[in-house]
């Protein structure tokens, strides 16, 4: 028992010991992510507490992603101080490797940005000098200032290019090596032929040169590029941090008998391992020492925690809630129930990596007629006589004006304000793409336990405990981090609060307190010697105070407060809502008829769901997989496109399209109506860029097309589409 | 218009430094963290801070 009681001691988190590096310098250096800072005053205090620990050379946090920095010398301090000084300011501080999390490019989003700020400075020098150009074509500019005007505007605008332009260069290659079409292939051929066709001009000193052309194009479509990709990095950030304050590490017993951290990775089978209560069992293993409860939700959809003792079975990813455990290791990390799943679900990803983008479907139509239409100016031209300069000067005329600007922004600015908007929600966009193959998603699959419930008990018959039951029952439930005392404990606030003496818990029965002199006990039927009549399908407590008679609080899984109005807006869209669910048989059935779903399957088993997934794709339905436990993660790939609460399991939150947080269901909602009104603005959009390719092409064939001209033409079809594309975020505030 | 031999150089160098400064704030991490810039505004760094002048630690 030695070991048990050393292990109570231990703190559950993480030794941040693990997660720090060396710098170059010879400082150590850790990452935290401190979820709770919103505010200037968080933002000071965490800094101040950090700065002020004797060694710390450096502590800087950011707010926008909620992590700090901390740098200090590693001889003068200990990493452990860091967290335990931040979590003595109120501030739950979780160490993370940002080499593990940093899934998203931040170089990325840094060119990006350097790219703008040269398209931007190129972009409004050279329409400084190309106003005046145009306004000397119909006034008095001589020859020479002309030349010496277009000169300078090369000298700009080429270096600009060369730079700039490498984000679509770069895209436009990949895409043709891959033998595919995206959008920016015509708009680095529109982009190159404009600058170098200019240069042309410039040197035989002609009147028209389009540099203005070429590096506005690069300009806006850089800013919508840019807010595509920062919006998608905040969306990714807000999910590392959610996997990340649960990354798990084992507490390992030596067979000396001392405690260690260590990665999960690292535990081979024999190793014995301590699990605290709350805590996720680290590997599949065989309970050496104490009884608790497990809780096999996020692995089985079965509700019920599940008793267990020495000698039995647990799987790694289940919650122990009952008394820490000593497991001794029976599978390596990569042979677990939790690995075999992950290996399912890598093997199900089928109808996500089929899926086309919008944007590239429109360029695999668009490039070639757009390419088609320049050849053809071309020869036209030549066929009517004309010089083989005015031919192909107005063939590159066509590629420049037809040169999708509007196409471009037309996704990225409905994706921006789209995203935004479901941030404010709480929901976060994870994949790209999640917006366009959610709006064309008709058939719902609901998860049970943790998604259309909570995942967490409630209390059912309070209106059977007598009061004075339900307060003692409370107070001393209050002591204890069980989740059925917690439970309990909620129901104690607006009672009178016995006073209790000694209390204390024991591990894996019940807590044991002094009420008046007598003895109180709540915990599991055999504490009380009371007989269990657990016929009604939920959890229980009993309650007794020495020489009364013993109470059964009972505990059922409690349904997310909006679920059925949820459902039945959802149907009212047109969608088939089903539910799929590993729990038993009852337990389902009760829910889908509580919450009016008619198609409903119990004891589905992860290749069970796939399969359903599969049948009813193969019906030609897409389907929106909705769903939080590990059970859940490869069905959720199967899925057309899928959503995860935010207390979901690790694997499940990776493999799902969305993640949204809080209680309720409602956010599914609004994810499904901003999908689809995104999707709508988005088709609004080409047709508006493809309604002023209709205007503009005729005059560009016909050699109209001035750079003045086209300048207009572009920059008014970009505002137009980015004006539409807010629209989206107008309406979200006449909703709220 | 001779003068524009002048003042081309000098709009292009302003603008040019203009896009220097840029660079160097985006170098030196200042759009790392929009928000909390935005609040940052809000310390008052007039006063000294009790704790460091308390253990003597440098300024930086």
């Amino acid at each position: 028992m030695a070991e048990l009681a050393a292990g109570l001691q231990e703190r559950s988190g993480i030794d941040p010991a693990l997660f720090v590096r060396k710098t170059p310098e010879g400082e150590a250096r850790l990452d935290l992510v401190v979820a709770g800072m919103h505010c200037a005053g968080c933002l000071r205090k965490v800094e101040g507490a950090l700065t002020k620990l004797d060694g710390v050379t450096h502590a800087r946090a950011n707010l926008s992603t909620k992590r700090v920095a901390v740098r200090w010398d590693p001889a003068r301090l200990h990493a452990d101080k860091i967290v335990r000084a931040l979590a003595d300011t109120g501030f739950t501080a979780v160490p993370f490797d940002p080499k593990l999390l940093g899934t998203f490019d931040e170089n990325e989003t840094r060119f990006l940005l350097r790219s703008l700020g040269v398209a931007g400075f190129a972009a409004a020098n050279v329409m400084l000098i190309s106003v005046s150009v145009w306004w000397g074509l119909v006034t008095d500019m001589d020859e020479t200032t002309r030349a010496f005007f277009h000169w300078v505007s090369a000298l700009i605008a080429l270096p600009a290019v060369a730079y700039a332009g490498q984000p679509f260069f770069r895209s436009a290659l990949k895409a043709l090596r891959a033998r595919q079409m995206n959008m920016d292939v015509p708009i680095g051929l529109a982009v190159i032929l404009a600058t170098s066709m200019s240069l042309v001009q410039t040197i035989v000193n002609a009147r028209h040169v389009y540099f203005d052309a070429s590096v506005t194009l690069l300009f806006f479509l850089l800013i919508g590029r840019y807010l595509d990709v920062q919006a998608r990095a905040k969306a990714c950030s807000a999910a590392e941090n959610l996997l990340g304050l649960r990354a798990t590490a084992a507490t390992l017993i030596a067979p000396d008998g001392t405690h260690r951290s260590v990665a999960v990775e690292s535990l081979e089978p024999g190793m014995k391992v301590l699990v605290a209560a709350g805590a996720r069992v680290p590997a599949d293993g065989e309970i050496i020492e104490g009884a608790s409860e497990i809780d096999t939700s996020l692995v089985t959809g079965e509700s019920l925690p599940e008793r267990v003792g020495p000698g039995g079975g647990v799987f790694a990813g289940t919650l122990n809630i009952g008394a820490p455990l000593i497991v001794r290791v029976t599978k390596r990390d990569d042979e677990s129930l939790l690995s075999e799943i992950v290996r399912l679900m890598e093997s199900a990803e089928q109808g996500r990596a089929r899926y086309v983008r919008i944007a590239d479907r429109a360029a695999r139509f668009y490039s070639p007629a757009v390419h088609l239409m320049a050849a053809a100016t071309l020869v036209l031209w030549f066929a009517l006589g004309a010089h083989w300069e005015t031919a192909l000067t107005n063939a590159i005329a066509v590629l420049i004006i037809t040169c999708p600007c509007a196409l471009g922004l037309a996704v990225p600015v409905v994706q921006v304000v789209a995203t935004g908007r479901l941030i404010r929600q709480g929901v976060l966009v994870k994949a790209a793409d999640g917006l366009e193959r959610l709006a064309q998603g008709d058939t719902i699959v609901f998860d049970k336990t943790g998604t259309l419930t909570l995942g967490r008990p409630q209390l059912v018959n309070m209106g059977e405990a007598p009061q004075d039951m339900l307060a003692l029952g409370a107070a001393l439930a209050a002591s204890s981090r069980h989740p059925l005392a917690l439970a309990l404990a909620a129901h104690g606030t607006g009672l009178a609060r016995p006073k209790l003496d000694d209390v204390r818990e024991v591990p894996g029965m019940g807590l044991e307190a002094v009420h008046d002199g007598a003895r109180l006990r709540l915990g599991n039927a055999g504490f009380v010697d009371a007989e269990s009549t657990a016929a009604h399908g939920g959890s229980e407590l009993w309650l007794k105070r020495e020489g009364g008679d013993a109470f059964c609080f009972r505990f059922e899984d409690t349904v997310r407060p909006d679920a059925r109005e949820t459902i039945a807006a959802l149907k009212s869209r047109g969608f088939a809502v089903e539910l799929l669910s590993g729990d038993r048989e009852p337990a389902v059935r009760k829910l889908a008829g509580e919450l009016g779903l008619d198609e409903w399957r119990a004891a589905a088993r992860p290749d069970a769901k796939i399969a359903r997934l599969e049948e009813l794709a193969a019906q030609g339905r897409k389907v929106v997989m909705i769903g939080d436990g590990l059970n859940d993660a490869p069905a959720l790939r199967a899925a057309h496109v899928s959503i995860s609460p935010a207390d979901a399991a690790d694997v499940s939150q990776t493999a799902a399209d969305f993640i949204f947080q809080g209680v309720r269901l409602g956010p599914v909602l609004e994810t499904v109506d901003v999908a689809r009104r995104s999707q709508r603005l988005v088709f609004q959009n080409f047709g508006l860029a493809i309604g002023y390719n209709i205007f503009a092409v005729p005059l560009a064939v016909a050699g109209y097309v001035t750079p003045l001209v086209a300048a207009i033409a572009m920059s008014s079809s970009s505002i137009i589409v980015i004006v539409n594309s807010l629209r989206l975020n107008r309406k979200a505030k006449e909703a709220a | 218009m001779s003068i524009l031999v002048y003042l081309v150089p000098a709009a292009l160098l302003l603008g040019g430094l203009g896009l220097a400064a840029f660079m160097w704030s985006l170098r030196s991490g200042q759009y790392d963290d929009l928000e909390g810039a935005a609040e940052r505004i809000l310390y008052d760094d007039d006063k000294p801070e009790p704790d460091r002048t308390e253990t003597g630690e440098p300024e930086n």
